[in-house]
């Protein structure tokens, strides 16, 4: 009897707590993600959908759009065959200075992108290491698109390859030498047997490094020169728009940095439901 | 191997880095604060009209905006900007002091290269509840005031060498008693944001504080954007003259080939309809037949400036803004 009761209490005492854990989670989540992100497409929409479609619409708006759309096509096919090719060393092979790749990996994730930022303009600047010879042929990297490539490089290196790393590891060298024992050259393997493995974590990372390609801030605005139109990227000129008391504008171009952003969650969650199956 | 070059080059081109060349150039770079856009789209947009006029050929006028100090920064690093239009005058000096813009750029265009000027003013709630009227009710206690930090913003040193000169004079040049009254002032400050724009935001939506003191364009940009019966503006019996200078960053438009058509660009701000543009927008103009036209939208208001009162910039610097000056010393043991 008395046993039966304190499992009650006990069962009880352990409702409660579930109930206040997974609440408070709830209301931190809403708080934290959910409000904001409301927020974000209410602004938007404060002077009416029409007026967000015509802020979009507006030519430095669609040039900033176009601008981060374009620099998402260079850097993610650098960025996804620098991070197969290092994936692939780091993982399947023992060599001096492994570990030493290994944090040049990672080295982005650990830099602030401001600082990222700074140092190429002390390199490619015209007070810069390269800058007076850049300068004398006429070539211009900082504030002009090759700067805004070569920062978000930088900062989205890593995505890829942190992806890969783990999943190649665990799946060890067992398929390839298989592959080898029948007689297959190194590309053959690798185009047949490793990258039909990895595809899902590939694919994975390039979402990911797309995303965080797209919203890149800070090192971009160190190397950008902020010229309306031109050298603009999207999280940049949502600054700007809020710089300019317009709200509504800035909000509408937020919206479509923050609808990317569920795009890659909703992908991200199939993804992983495949990779889980896989 | 020799055939690199060639590629590189390619590449290059491909990526946009092709150089400017130095024929008679079809545009021209505008770097600017970061608050000047609106504006800047309306003289652009008057200037070009008139170059496509007076020339026959079509002018486009880039800008870009970000915090003057900044905008110089990216200049001496390579930032292709044929003019400038700051609202900081040590701003320009760093170009002039490397050699950017000629040494002497405050006589190259009228009243010290600056076409039009604002001062700090006070923005407060609708009906001026707490009866604000000058520099000494923003010390009463039961005053809370918002503008950034006067370290980090030169918009807020403008603030803090307003209520410093208002004090200068009440006080007859009393040191003891004008330090007393600036401490009271930085003491009634409830936030202090980096940034103008970040101390709006604090004042107009996270409705902190009884007083926002920010730059007169500002005032007018808020009430416009939040509406004109949320909040007053108050203009006190007397502030501190805020330059906008101008230069032409003649290393920039020398290599361009557009001195020219920057020089004419920067004197058109000068014009009766780059003055009425400007006013339009909120700022106090040189050109008196301009400024009696404005004059219903802006109050009267004894300015005096910063080379009357503290002997100029570098001087200021010096006293008050190095380290252990004197707002070092004011905000200490608060």
């Amino acid at each position: 009897m008395s046993g039966a009761s304190n499992l009650d209490r006990a069962t009880s005492r352990q409702g409660w707590s579930r109930f206040v854990l997974i609440g408070g989670v709830l209301l931190v989540t809403a708080l934290v993600i959910g409000a904001p992100v409301v927020a974000v497409f209410s602004q938007a929409l404060s002077k009416g959908l029409g007026y967000a479609l015509e802020s979009l619409a507006h030519p430095d708006t669609r040039a900033a759009i176009w601008l981060s759309v374009t620099v998402a096509i260079v850097v993610v096919p650098i960025n996804t065959v620098f991070g197969i090719a290092a994936a692939w060393a780091i993982a399947k092979f023992r060599f001096p200075g492994r570990k030493l790749l290994l944090a040049i990996v990672e080295l982005p994730f650990s830099v602030s992108p401001i600082v990222a930022g700074i140092s190429y303009l002390f390199v490619y600047g015209g007070q810069g290491l390269f800058g007076p010879w850049l300068e004398a042929h006429d070539l211009k990297i900082m504030f002009a698109l090759p700067g805004i490539i070569l920062a978000t490089t930088f900062v989205t290196a890593p995505f890829v390859a942190r992806e890969l790393i783990p999943l190649m590891q665990l799946q060890g060298n067992g398929d390839e030498e298989v592959a080898a024992t029948l007689g297959a050259r190194g590309w053959q393997t690798f185009f047949r047997v490793t990258l039909p493995n990895i595809r899902w974590g590939l694919l994975y990372g390039v979402v990911l490094c797309n995303a965080r390609v797209l919203g890149e801030f800070g090192a971009v605005s160190i190397v950008s020169g902020n010229i309306r139109g031109e050298t603009n990227t999207l999280p940049l000129h949502v600054e700007l728009l809020y710089h300019d008391y317009n709200a509504a504008g800035a909000f509408a171009a937020a919206a479509v940095l923050t609808l990317v952003a569920l795009v890659t969650l909703l992908v991200k969650t199939l993804m992983e439901r495949v990779i889980r199956s896989a | 191997m020799r055939r690199l070059p060639v590629v590189t080059a390619a590449v290059l081109f491909a990526l946009g880095a092709l150089p400017a060349f130095a024929e008679a150039p079809s545009s021209i770079l505008n770097a600017s604060y970061d608050v000047s856009r609106e504006l800047f789209v309306a003289v652009n947009k008057e200037y070009a009209a008139k170059y496509l006029k007076d020339t026959g050929k079509t002018l486009e006028i880039k800008q870009s905006h970000a915090g003057s100090s900044k905008q110089a920064r990216s200049i001496l690093e390579g930032l292709d900007a044929d003019v400038v239009t700051f609202n900081q005058a040590t701003d320009v000096q760093v170009l002039a002091d490397k050699g950017f813009v000629a040494a002497n750029w405050s006589e190259k265009f009228p009243h010290g290269a600056s076409p039009f000027y604002s001062l700090p003013v006070f923005l407060v709630r609708a009906g001026n509840p707490k009866g604000i009227k000058d520099w000494n009710d923003l010390v009463r206690d039961d005053v809370k005031l918002v503008f950034p930090n006067p370290k980090t913003s030169g918009n807020a040193r403008y603030t803090y060498l307003a209520a410093t000169a208002y004090a200068k004079e009440a006080f007859g040049n009393d040191e003891a008693k004008v330090n007393e009254f600036v401490k009271k002032f930085l003491a009634n400050v409830a936030v202090f944001d980096t940034g103008g724009r970040a101390a709006t935001t604090t004042f107009v939506e996270r409705e902190i504080g009884d007083v926002l003191i920010t730059f007169e364009t500002e005032t007018t940009g808020i009430r416009k954007e939040f509406g004109t019966d949320k909040f007053d503006a108050v203009v006190p019996s007397v502030s501190l003259l805020a330059d906008f200078p101008v230069a032409v960053v003649d290393k920039v438009a020398e290599k361009r080939g557009s001195t020219e058509i920057a020089t004419d660009y920067l004197n058109f701000l000068y014009s009766p309809e780059g003055q009425t543009i400007l006013a339009e927008n909120g700022n106090r103009v040189r050109d008196e037949a301009v400024a009696k036209k404005f004059a219903a939208s802006f109050q009267p208001v004894r300015l005096v400036t910063v080379d009357e009162v503290f002997g100029g910039w570098p001087a200021v610097n010096k006293t008050y803004f190095g380290s252990d000056g004197l707002l070092d010393q004011q905000l200490a043991g608060q």
